[in-house]
């Protein structure tokens, strides 16, 4: 689960299954307003709508309180209750708020394969209807969260994934403009390793930065219909994806990566991959644009954004896929069936109105807006290179483990994890979505 | 690592209306048992025993913790699980953390006991020293441990302060290396526990041995093998069998520095189940693991409680309960 950012590792004791539906199912239950209330929510009757996001540190924290505020301001009969839970905690939370009889009215969604996992309990409202008059502001941004066509999530961020650089260091190294080939980061890293650094920075105790760079070659390398095919069929036998593993490994035969980085963790502490950057010791991280909220945090150098730059992944030889394609996704919500509309369906709109989409970005580093009018406020050169990119891509390639279903895309991250730790081989990396071998 | 109760409290018969007539005695006796025992066994039953009931429910469906369990599947999680060269490899993993700590771990903390029990300076200081990481929750010595473990850390800079650099390892990024460093951690969180354990152990020893086997000419080292450690015997069974049960159940520790990494070179039962069956919604297999494990600890507790701690237990539980 990429939430927009992962701020610190939480210890989950395992309780039961039981232990956890005991804490959920504290939320609310009064959104049992009538369905038959006109298209605005304007009617006398109260509702009040329970919303589980991931904004459970600051800045967000305190945006989404604020929205919540400013939309029952102008909705006086809409109430919402906000639950800030750490993002990991959906993976538990959310099933069995799933079968519960009483669910979030609104809750956090990574769209993909794991919405359509979510689908299956049939408590996901069908938001197509009411959307349809204002979903278009937000481009092709929106069908990374529908289900057959239908709209069961609405996103309100979008994240692209690329390498993030100290530009000081890469001046330091000589080298001038950023790679754009792989032979070019190749020779780059031999460069930055020479003047002393680690080239990569790579947090694959965490297991999820590592599968970026596999699935990078396989959206370089794989046509944009063979991706498209592979995922909806969770099928990974298209000789694309292992000539991926291939070109990976050759990669890594170079050594780009920091000593040890099977441990490293990706946000926690200096030692992390994003404090390696933070702190000058790796001058390159392939990550999401949430970099840039996490880097500030994790050095003394209070002008560290000044010192970041960003580039798309580099071209690979041969590769079949379009070479502007970036690897993407985004946050979002969905309303559930119990859920109060229009009600619901207005939240979801107001927060991707351009004046809170504004506030996202510029009060809360959410990364890039799903709703573009509101990029205007956007003012690191870094992550305005990335908007750009994600702008100007041919498609959008969603991180694996969220488009496909949740098994299938776990499976696949533990199997990357492993491979990048020197255990495993193509085949087993290409079978763990296809089969539950992974066990 | 304790995290488990140990033997069942031992329910004194009551004296009181010994006057009183038979039924009425009888009466008042069901009415204390049930007010005295009554909330706890609520409590046991409805957290541990109706889970369990559950889990061992979930375990023969196919089922994502979505809809109503409908795919039914008998025994092909379990064979899942137990062929599974994963769930192998981090039970493999438990039993060698609980051997390491029953092999080190036991006779360090012994030794330190001792040490700590006889008169020597600071000897309060000492033993807050010792017992002050079983304090800490096990989410901030990971964390902790984790970054003093980083390449190039603290621990790395007094290794190379002492002249030991050639010692310096991954200590989180070998495979090789991993399981045992979440060894040194936990015996560094849990050691203390054992020693205050065994210390209570030894205040329960007479002094009057010691000395009277002083008089007969026995040394001191004859004096602890041949009376302090066979009286510290029951307080050393119930620490292997605290330990053993901690060992199968290791989790945070592992979860925040490692997730069971790299390549599963740490992943213990409750990673693997954690993994398996939360992170991948397959909570019908993960409740396969959790019965797997809970079956492994029972008769591990059985068998010792059967074998090596019938003589301890022997009179605590009055022949009216059993």
């Amino acid at each position: 689960m990429r939430g927009s950012r992962r701020p610190v590792i939480v210890a989950v004791a395992v309780a039961t299954a039981i232990a956890i539906a005991a804490c959920s199912s504290s939320s609310s239950n009064s959104s049992s307003a009538s369905g038959t209330s006109s298209s605005s929510s304007s009617s006398s009757v109260k509702v009040t709508l329970t919303w589980w996001n991931n904004g459970n540190t600051q800045p967000l924290l305190g945006v989404w309180q604020s929205v919540a505020a400013a939309f029952h301001a102008t909705h006086p009969n809409v109430t919402i209750t906000v639950v800030p839970i750490q993002s990991d905690l959906f993976t538990t939370k959310m099933p069995i708020a799933l079968k519960s009889d009483n669910p979030p009215d609104i809750f956090q969604q990574w769209g993909g394969g794991q919405e359509v996992t979510q689908f299956s309990s049939g408590k996901l409202a069908n938001l197509s209807s009411l959307s349809s008059n204002w979903i278009s502001e937000l481009g092709p941004a929106a069908a990374g969260w529908q289900v057959n066509g239908a709209q069961y999530g609405i996103p309100y961020d979008q994240h692209v994934v690329g390498f993030w650089y100290r530009t000081d260091l890469f001046a330091k190294a000589g080298i001038t403009t950023p790679p754009t080939t792989i032979a070019q980061l190749e020779s780059d890293d031999a460069k930055l390793k020479a003047a002393g650094f680690t080239p990569i920075a790579l947090g694959g105790g965490s297991r999820w930065p590592d599968a970026f760079f596999w699935e990078y070659f396989a959206v370089r390398l794989c046509s944009e219909s063979v991706l498209q095919s592979s995922i909806k069929a969770v099928n990974m036998t298209a000789p694309c994806f292992s000539q991926a593993t291939t070109d990976l490994t050759a990669f890594m035969g170079t050594n780009p990566f920091q000593g040890g980085f099977n441990a490293t963790q990706a946000q926690t502490g200096a030692g992390s991959s994003a404090g390696l950057l933070a702190n000058g010791k790796a001058a390159m991280e392939l990550q999401g644009d949430w970099e840039t909220s996490v880097v500030p945090a994790l050095t003394s150098n209070t002008g560290i954004l000044n010192d970041l730059g960003w580039f798309p992944f580099p071209q690979v030889p041969g590769g079949a896929g379009n070479p502007t394609a970036v690897l993407s996704g985004g946050d979002g919500f969905s309303c559930t069936t119990g859920a109060s509309e229009p009600a619901c369906d207005e939240f979801l709109q107001y927060i991707d109105s351009t004046a809170v989409q504004e506030e996202l970005v510029s009060k809360a580093g959410v990364g890039l807006p799903a709703n573009s009018a509101a990029e205007a406020v956007l003012t690191n050169p870094a992550l305005q290179a990335a908007a750009k990119a994600h702008a100007g891509a041919a498609y959008d390639a969603e991180y694996f483990d969220i488009a496909f279903p949740t098994v299938a895309g776990q499976a696949l991250d533990t199997a990357l994890a492993n491979f990048f730790a020197g255990k495993g081989s193509n085949s087993t990396i290409i079978n763990s979505v296809s089969s539950s071998s992974g066990h | 690592m304790a995290r488990t109760q140990v033997a069942p409290a031992a329910v004194a018969e009551t004296a009181a209306g010994a006057r009183a007539p038979r039924s009425r005695r009888r009466l008042r006796k069901a009415v204390e048992l049930t007010a005295l025992i009554g909330p706890a066994v609520v409590l046991f039953g409805g957290f541990v025993i109706v889970p369990m009931i559950f889990a061992a429910w979930y375990s023969l469906y196919n089922w994502s913790g979505f809809g109503p369990l409908s795919d039914f599947i008998g025994g092909q999680n379990y064979t899942g699980v137990l062929t599974g060269p994963v769930f192998r490899e981090a039970l493999e993993h438990n039993v060698i953390i609980a051997a390491l700590s029953v092999l080190l771990q036991l006779p360090v903390s012994i030794g330190l006991a001792l040490l700590l029990n006889r008169r020597v300076r600071g000897r309060t200081f000492l033993r807050l020293a010792v017992f002050a990481p079983f304090v800490l929750s096990e989410a901030t010595t990971a964390v902790m441990w984790y970054e003093l473990l980083q390449p190039g850390g603290p621990v790395d800079a007094v290794l190379k302060g002492i002249g030991l650099g050639g010692l310096v390892h991954y200590w989180l990024a070998s495979t090789s290396l991993v399981l045992y460093t979440v060894f040194v951690v936990a015996t560094w969180k849990y050691i203390g526990f054992g020693i205050v354990l065994l210390l209570a152990g030894l205040q329960g020893i007479p002094p009057e041995l010691r000395e009277a086997a002083a008089i007969d000419g026995a040394t001191p080292w004859q004096a602890t093998r041949a009376i302090t450690l066979p009286l510290l015997a029951p307080t050393i069974r119930i620490w292997i069998f605290l330990s053993v049960i901690g060992s199968l159940q290791l989790f945070d520790l592992v979860w925040i520095m490692t997730l069971g990494g790299p390549a599963n070179a740490s992943t213990t039962m409750l990673t693997y189940q954690y993994v398996n069956g939360v992170q991948r919604t397959q909570f019908g297999y993960g409740a396969t693991v959790s019965v797997v494990l809970f079956v492994i600890s029972l008769v591990f507790a059985l068998a010792y409680q059967r074998y090596a701690l019938r003589r301890d237990t022997a009179g605590a539980l009055t022949r009216a309960v059993m």
